[in-house]
């Protein structure tokens, strides 16, 4: 056996082996660079992700509403930082991170380019942005990557009152006047597609996916995982009385599986490139935050260095006495 | 603008679930002191009654076993079979032991 290759064999066969590979393991610099970019890229998407709910936080249409809503942007914010720490184990820093989606290096979900209009976007987004999401996180539940795996059990436990609360609120909306149920159909017509696009480009347009499954940090293929979403999918809208905006879906008896229409990848990668109907607007928001914040950032190191100060002094003074 | 911000020290996080059960890792935050480190591990990792106890400390504070020295490190656990209970033949008859 070749010295030169026995350290990344030895890896190989241990992810294959079904172990889980820990901060402190020798890793293929492959390995980490591919982790640091989907870590991070999937921590900045919770993070953005806040974005176009919040637009509807003062505007939800109950009490209930409100408070199930902020519970939910609030979830985003602790998924981004389960997911920002699980990267920071991999030797980024969280500045670092947060520089490069502010530069526009680092990517995010292509889906929080679209605008959130009506209340209805509320419930398309838990229903089947959060649906989406959460069908990806499950199979990362079993990533080899020790950190991320364990972030994502955290995040899935939290994840499927996400989708519950936005198929309740498509439910309802269905269920009421025309006015509300055409609400329902507009929001499920502009969501669709750019939720299908969220598993990624075909398995033969995706480069590094093979890679990726190699090394067990995928452990399906994005159009596996498309095909589960959708077949979980469908059902739930016809259960509702909406339509899916696709006239080429029907059962296939054979595959057992929807057949459905061609997707237009021209927009998905339209809108990665920054030209989707809110990147500018979503990378502003984050800035403005991050930038007004800054004092609040630096008034907590401010009080931390005095109260250490402080501490630091007060046993000499007693010995002193 | 570049926000190089003097990025605030790094904690882990221990919750103990209910009375009776240890204290178990449940990952990491920044925060600029412990004070602080508290309140964001009660917002970060306990929204959903997952404890009733927090333990937050320094990351820098925490020495670790090196993966590398796995082997010699606990080598001397493994030649030791008459450790454990399994080693030893008791006749059945004697009955649960």
């Amino acid at each position: 056996m070749g010295e030169t290759h026995s350290l990344e064999d030895r890896f190989q066969a241990f992810v294959e082996a079904e172990n889980k590979v820990e901060p402190k393991h020798w890793m293929p610099d492959g390995y980490r660079k591919t982790l640091v970019r989907q870590i991070s890229q999937h921590a900045h998407s919770e993070i953005v992700g806040m974005l176009p709910e919040a637009n509807w936080i003062t505007r939800a249409p109950s009490l209930r509403a409100k408070l199930i809503l902020l519970a939910k942007v609030q979830d985003e914010a602790g998924h981004g930082l389960y997911l920002y720490s699980a990267a920071e184990t991999l030797g980024t820093s969280r500045d670092q991170m947060i520089d490069d989606l502010h530069s526009g290096k680092a990517k995010y979900s292509s889906i929080f380019n679209y605008p959130t209009l009506t209340w209805a976007d509320m419930g398309a987004i838990g229903w089947l942005v959060d649906g989406a999401a959460i069908a990806n996180q499950v199979m990362l539940c079993r990533t080899s990557y020790g950190p991320y795996s364990r972030a994502m059990v955290r995040i899935c436990k939290e994840e499927s009152f996400h989708q519950r609360q936005g198929f309740e609120i498509m439910m309802h909306l269905a269920k009421g006047t025309p006015e509300q149920k055409a609400m329902a159909q507009d929001a499920l017509n502009r969501w669709w597609w750019p939720s299908i696009m969220m598993f990624g480009p075909s398995d033969d347009q995706s480069p590094n996916s093979a890679q990726s499954m190699k090394w067990r940090i995928k452990r399906k293929s994005n159009d596996e995982l498309r095909q589960e979403f959708i077949d979980k999918t469908v059902p739930q809208a016809e259960f509702i009385g909406l339509t899916i905006p696709d006239p080429d879906l029907r059962w296939n008896e054979e595959t057992g599986h929807y057949d459905f229409g061609t997707i237009n990848w021209t927009e998905f990668f339209d809108v990665i490139a920054g030209n989707g109907p809110c990147n500018a607007e979503r990378l502003a928001a984050r800035q403005k935050a991050h930038d007004e914040g800054a004092w609040v950032r630096e008034a907590a190191a401010a009080y931390a260095a005095k109260q250490a100060s402080r501490s630091a002094r007060r046993p000499a003074q007693t010995h002193a006495a | 603008m570049s926000t190089t911000t003097h990025q605030w020290p790094l904690w882990e996080v221990f919750v103990r679930s209910k009375n009776g059960l240890a204290h178990k890792h449940v990952g990491s935050l920044h925060a600029p002191d412990s004070e602080m480190a508290l309140k964001n591990a009660r917002d970060v990792y306990t929204r959903r009654s997952e404890g009733i106890s927090i333990w937050v400390v320094p990351s820098a504070a925490i020495t670790a076993s090196s993966p590398d020295e796995k082997d010699p490190l606990f080598a001397p656990s493994d030649d030791k079979v008459y450790r454990h209970p399994t080693f030893y033949d008791i006749p059945d008859e004697v009955g649960h032991m």
